[in-house]
């Protein structure tokens, strides 16, 4: 099935800005979701607000946008009736953990059977370049004129220690990794966790004088690399892209059943 | 796996925006802007089919399509 199958063309050119890196997280989803083979009536995207919750709009699954922050307790209630579907949770780097972090916290924990898609752009586009919790210490940001000295979450670091049983990072550039990141994402029973990393030219990259889109693409490729490359051994500045966990616990849904079998029994 | 061999490069022009990003990372430099800020594939003959300008496409502006689709 060609791309154009799985979105709304009707919303097209979508209102992302020129060289915004979550139409390229759009495009990997679509490329993962075609390699799965999924059927788009079994697939439901959940979103809060922000630039990066856009995309619930653009796709064409069963879709909610909801509030700002609380995309994954939106999806936890779909998941929670309805296990058989597919649950996609894309969310902004402050959707997900400065409004949402108690939420994305204890969905980790939780081991749900979904994905949540951190774009993790740095800033608070959608708003007017805000710094984020992801933003890190030393950069700029509409909020922060003489530098930000908040430092940043780590959310790999995050989401692995709150408890999440399949956590990655992947980037914008590293598009022919990116599919099979969240292929791999979608595909795994209980609650995962995909950061990527995505270019906001217009608020961060002016911001941090980062240059244009194709020069933050750039960054993006000389600034991460694979786990455990020799590279990262040598400059422990670069961040590191892949799959970082990925174990069985069980499933919150399959958990549920359970004991609403066991009560049913009476015992 | 046979060598990809390119039909056409299909190019919606409503939807480009012009961010350059297929462009230069084109490993085979078969891509460029014109004057209106829009692609096109000017050199279709080096394309060596490896639809990477395809996948980093924020606008799904661009397809790359071969005799093998
Ligand atoms: C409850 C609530 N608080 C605040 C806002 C304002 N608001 C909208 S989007 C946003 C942040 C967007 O940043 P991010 O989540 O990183 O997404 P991006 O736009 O960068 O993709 C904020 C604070 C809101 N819509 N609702
Ligand atoms: S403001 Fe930033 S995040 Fe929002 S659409 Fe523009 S580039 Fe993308
Ligand atoms: S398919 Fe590869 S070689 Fe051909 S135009 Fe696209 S990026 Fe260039
Ligand atoms: S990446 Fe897409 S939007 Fe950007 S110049 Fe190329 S075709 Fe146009
Ligand atoms: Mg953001």
């Amino acid at each position: 099935m060609p791309a154009r199958d799985y979105i709304r063309e009707r919303f097209f050119p979508h209102m992302w800005c020129p060289g915004c890196g979550h139409g390229i997280v759009l495009n990997g989803l679509v490329h993962a979701i075609e390699n799965i083979g999924l059927k788009k009536n079994d697939i439901v995207m959940v979103s809060g607000i922000g630039c990066s919750s856009r995309i619930a709009g653009y796709m064409d699954f069963h879709t909610l946008h909801t509030i700002h922050g609380r995309a994954l307790a939106f999806a936890i209630g779909v998941k929670m009736s309805r296990p058989d579907l597919t649950l996609l949770v894309p969310m902004g780097d402050g959707d997900a953990l400065s409004i949402g972090g108690n939420h994305f916290i204890h969905a980790c924990r939780r081991n749900i059977d979904m994905t949540a898609i951190v774009m993790n752009n740095r800033v608070y586009g959608m708003t007017g370049g805000q710094y984020s919790p992801l933003s890190g210490h030393g950069t700029m940001a509409t909020t922060a004129p003489y530098t930000n000295i908040d430092q940043a979450f780590d959310i790999v670091s995050m989401a692995t220690a709150a408890g999440a049983t399949f956590v990655a990072r992947a980037t914008a550039y590293h598009v022919q990794q990116l599919p099979n990141i969240l292929e791999e994402a979608i595909r795994h029973k209980g609650f995962s966790v995909v950061e990527v990393m995505t270019p906001c030219p217009t608020y961060f990259g002016r911001k941090n004088k980062e240059g244009s889109a194709v020069n933050m693409m750039d960054n993006l490729k000389t600034r991460t690399t694979p786990i455990g490359s020799k590279a990262k051994q040598e400059n422990p500045s670069l961040i590191e892209r892949g799959v970082f966990v990925k174990k069985e616990l069980p499933e919150y849904c399959a958990e549920y059943q359970r004991i609403v079998e066991q009560a049913m029994k009476g015992k | 796996m046979a060598k990809l061999k390119l039909r056409a490069h299909v190019i919606n022009r409503e939807w480009c925006k012009g961010c350059g990003i297929c462009v230069h990372f084109c490993p085979r430099k078969v891509l460029e802007l014109d004057e209106f800020d829009k692609v096109v594939a000017a050199r279709p003959q080096d394309c060596v089919c490896c639809k990477l300008c395809e996948l980093r496409c924020s606008d799904l502006a661009i397809e790359v399509q071969t005799e093998q689709d």
